[in-house]
C-alpha cells in the first residue's frame, strides 16, 4: 500500500530488517526491560542533546504542574519547536517527583496549553512517549482525568503544524496515546506500544499482576510488531545494545529521522496534514465484513471468526 | 405483584457498583441488588431494566436500547456486517475467538450497536454499547461501527447520540483496541467540522478508554443515575495508592457534583429528555446568501449589479468567491 505516511525511502531502509517473524515468546520480555532499563534517555536527556535552547513551561493554570510531563519550546535546527514529554526519574527521590512518568489531569492540561502555543505559532509539536499508564488515583480522577486525555487527543488532532510522536521507551495506554495522535508516530527499536502495562492487563486479565511477563508475551508490543500493525510509521534504530549504551548515538539516530520528517511534512498544506492524520487513525484496526446481503442475519453470529486458530 | 419484605443491609444502600448482573431466580423472576425486591420478567421489561421499586438501574443491552429510544421501535442498524477478528493470537484464560463465539451466542454481534433512528420526529444516530458483549470493550470493531456513525451522522446532517458502557479498551486486540481511542476522536472532529452535535449518555459502567475518549467529549453529556464513571476503576485506585475510597466514588451523581455530567436521567425519561434536546438544537436549513445580495450589502453596488447579470455563474464558482464551497478536508 503505497500511502503517505509510511514515510520517505531511508525510513523503508531502516525499518526493513524487521521483516522478519512477529517478536514473540521471551524475547518480548526482553523487550520490556530494555524499554524500562533505567539509563535510558528520557526527554529531558533527548531535548539537552538536540535543543541547545529549551524553555520549559510549568502549570496548567488551572490547579497545579505535573513533573511526569515536561513540556516546553526549544531551539531546534534553528527554528522554534514545541516539545513535550512523559519525564521519569532514576533515583528513588526523583523517580517519587516523577510520579513514575504517570501523569495527572493537569499534566494533559499543561500539554494543551503547548499545543494551544503551537497552534497560534504553528510550530511544529514534538512528543516523546515514555510512560507506564495516566496515574490512577482519585484526586485525578476527580479533576477530569478521562476528559483531559480525550481533550489532548482531540487538540493534538487539529494542530495546524507538523505533529510527530516518538515512543522513546514504554507507551502503555490512554496515558501514552493522550500524546499520540500525530501526523508520524515512530517507535525507537527497543520500544514498547501497547493498550495497557504488562502489570495492569495481567491483574485485569489473570487477576495476578505477577502474570506480567505473560501478559507481555500475549500483547506482544514491541516496536517490529507495532510497525507491522500500521499503529507505528518506521522504527527508528538504537545504538547496539539499546539506547542506554550510547545515548548520543541514540539522539543522533532520532535527530536523523525527525529533521527529515519535518522537512517532508512541512511541504504539505494545513489541510493536506490534517486530512492525512485523520486518514491515518481512521484506518487502524483489524475487522472483517460480512457480504452484504447476509449483514442483516442474526444468525450469521454463529460463524466462526477467521485467523481464530489459536 | 407480591414483593417481599424488604430488607436492607447498610452496606447494600452504600454498595458502590450495583450488581453486574441481576440475581438469577427461579422461573422468569429477577431480584434487585439494591432492594431485593422480585419482578417478573415482563416487569422488567415495561421498565426498561429499572427497578420500580427503588430506582435501582439494571445493565440492559443495545437492542433494548435502541428499541426503547426509537420511535415505534424502528431504527436502521449501521455497520451490522463488521465482525471481529484475532489479530494477536491473543489467548489469556481464554482463546479470544472463543470469547468472541460465546459472545455471540449470546445474541449480539459486537459491544457496539448503531443505528438510524427518529426521536421525538427527530432523525439523528445512534451509537449504543453493550456491556454484555466482552464487558462492553472497544476493540477494532466497535472502533469501525463508531467511525460508521459519525460518517451517517454526517451524511443525513444529523446530531450523534452515544450511551456508553464498557470496562474499556479490549486487551485481547492489544494495542490495536487502545488505537481505537484515537479513531473515535477522528470522528468527532468530523462532526466538529460538519457542525453537528454529539450527545452521550453514561451508562454504568463507562470507564477506561472509553471514557478517556469519545465519552467524555459530549456537547451534552447526561449519565444515568448509579453509574460508575470513571478512567481507573476504585479496585485498581484502591490497589494502588492504598487509598480508601468514599463509598460514592466514580458514581453518576457525584459526578455531576465534580462537573463532569450535565443531568443525571433515569432511563425511563431518556426518549423524553432526548426528544426535547433534539427539538432546542434543530437547525431550520440556513438560505444560501446570493453573491448579488452579498456584494451590495458591502456597498459594491456595481460589482453586484455585475453578478445579477452574470446568473450563468455557476454555482460552484459562486461558492468559491464566497469561501461557502466544501470545506477541504471534510467529508
Amino acid at each position: 500500500m503505497s500511502s503517505p505516511t509510511r514515510g520517505p525511502r531511508f525510513v523503508r531502509r531502516i525499518t526493513q530488517r524487521f521483516a522478519g517473524p512477529e517478536v514473540e515468546g521471551g524475547d518480548v520480555w526482553d523487550a520490556i526491560q530494555l524499554a524500562r532499563h533505567q539509563d535510558r534517555p528520557y526527554p529531558l536527556d533527548y531535548i539537552g542533546m538536540l535543543m541547545p535552547d529549551f524553555e520549559e513551561i510549568h502549570g496548567d493554570r488551572l490547579h497545579g504542574d505535573d513533573a511526569a510531563i515536561v513540556a516546553g519550546i526549544g531551539r531546534y535546527h534553528d527554528r522554534p519547536v514545541a516539545v513535550i514529554g512523559h519525564q521519569k526519574g532514576r533515583d528513588a527521590k526523583d523517580r517519587a517527583y516523577r510520579n513514575f512518568g504517570m501523569p495527572g489531569p493537569e499534566g494533559y492540561r499543561k500539554g494543551m496549553r503547548l499545543m494551544e502555543l503551537a497552534a497560534k505559532m504553528r510550530l511544529p509539536f514534538i512528543a516523546l512517549i515514555d510512560t507506564p499508564g495516566a496515574f490512577p488515583g482519585a484526586d485525578a480522577e476527580e479533576r477530569g482525568q478521562g476528559g483531559a486525555i480525550a481533550r489532548s487527543m482531540l487538540t493534538m488532532l487539529r494542530l495546524p503544524a507538523p505533529t510527530v510522536a516518538v515512543v522513546i521507551g514504554e507507551g502503555s495506554s490512554g496515558g501514552a496515546l493522550a500524546l499520540g495522535v500525530a501526523d508520524r508516530v515512530v517507535m525507537l527499536e527497543n520500544s514498547t506500544y501497547s493498550v495497557i502495562s504488562p502489570e495492569g492487563g495481567a491483574a485485569i486479565l489473570w487477576r495476578d499482576a505477577g502474570k506480567a511477563k505473560l501478559a507481555a508475551q500475549a500483547f506482544k508490543p514491541t516496536a517490529a510488531n507495532c510497525y507491522r500493525w500500521g499503529v507505528a510509521d518506521a522504527v527508528v534504530p538504537e545504538p547496539h545494545g539499546g539506547a542506554h549504551t550510547n545515548p548520543e548515538e541514540a539522539a543522533r539516530q532520532l535527530d536523523v529521522y525527525l529533521t527529515r520528517t519535518l522537512r517532508e511534512l512541512d511541504a504539505l498544506s494545513v489541510a493536506d496534514r490534517r486530512r492525512i492524520r485523520r486518514d491515518r487513525f481512521r484506518r487502524i484496526g483489524a475487522q472483517r465484513e460480512l457480504p452484504p446481503d447476509s449483514s442483516a442475519l442474526m444468525a450469521q453470529s454463529a460463524e466462526s471468526p477467521s485467523g481464530g486458530a489459536a | 405483584m407480591a414483593r417481599r419484605p424488604i430488607s436492607i443491609s447498610i452496606d447494600r444502600l452504600r454498595g458502590r457498583a450495583p450488581a453486574q448482573k441481576p440475581a438469577k431466580l427461579p422461573g422468569d423472576e429477577r431480584s434487585c441488588p439494591r432492594c431485593e425486591t422480585h419482578f417478573s420478567a415482563q416487569e422488567f421489561a415495561r421498565n426498561v431494566g429499572v427497578c420500580a421499586a427503588c430506582g435501582h438501574h439494571f445493565p440492559l443491552g443495545a437492542r433494548a436500547r435502541l428499541d426503547h429510544m426509537a420511535d415505534g421501535g424502528r431504527w436502521t442498524p449501521i455497520g451490522e456486517e463488521l465482525r471481529a477478528i484475532d489479530p494477536l493470537q491473543f489467548v489469556d484464560l481464554q482463546p479470544y475467538p472463543e470469547r468472541i463465539r460465546s459472545a455471540e451466542a449470546k445474541g449480539n454481534t459486537e459491544a457496539l450497536v448503531c443505528g438510524e433512528l427518529a426521536i421525538s420526529g427527530q432523525t439523528c444516530v445512534a451509537a449504543i454499547m453493550d456491556f454484555g458483549f466482552l464487558g462492553g470493550s472497544m476493540g477494532s470493531v466497535v472502533g469501525e461501527r463508531f467511525a460508521r456513525a459519525a460518517d451517517r451522522a454526517v451524511e443525513l446532517g444529523c446530531p450523534l447520540i452515544t450511551v456508553t458502557s464498557s470496562g474499556g479498551a479490549r486487551m485481547q486486540e492489544g494495542v490495536l483496541a487502545l488505537m481505537q481511542m484515537a479513531k473515535s476522536i477522528v470522528s468527532l472532529d468530523e462532526l466538529n467540522d460538519a457542525g453537528l452535535p454529539f450527545i452521550v449518555v453514561l451508562a454504568h459502567p463507562t470507564t477506561g478508554g472509553v471514557w478517556a475518549s469519545f465519552a467524555s467529549l459530549g456537547d451534552i453529556t447526561y449519565a444515568e443515575p448509579g453509574a460508575l464513571i470513571a478512567f481507573s476503576g476504585p479496585r485498581v485506585i484502591e490497589q494502588t495508592t492504598r487509598e480508601k475510597l468514599p463509598s460514592d466514588f466514580g458514581l453518576a451523581e457525584r459526578q455531576l457534583e465534580h462537573g463532569h455530567v450535565d443531568s443525571v436521567v433515569d432511563r425511563r425519561e431518556l426518549p423524553a429528555r432526548l426528544g426535547s434536546l433534539l427539538r432546542i438544537l434543530h437547525q431550520p436549513p440556513r438560505p444560501v446568501p446570493s453573491l448579488a445580495g452579498q456584494l451590495a450589502a458591502n456597498g459594491s453596488e456595481g460589482a453586484a449589479r455585475i453578478a445579477r447579470a452574470l446568473p450563468q455563474l455557476s454555482r460552484r464558482l459562486r461558492d468559491r468567491v464566497l469561501g461557502e464551497g466544501p470545506q477541504r478536508g471534510g467529508q
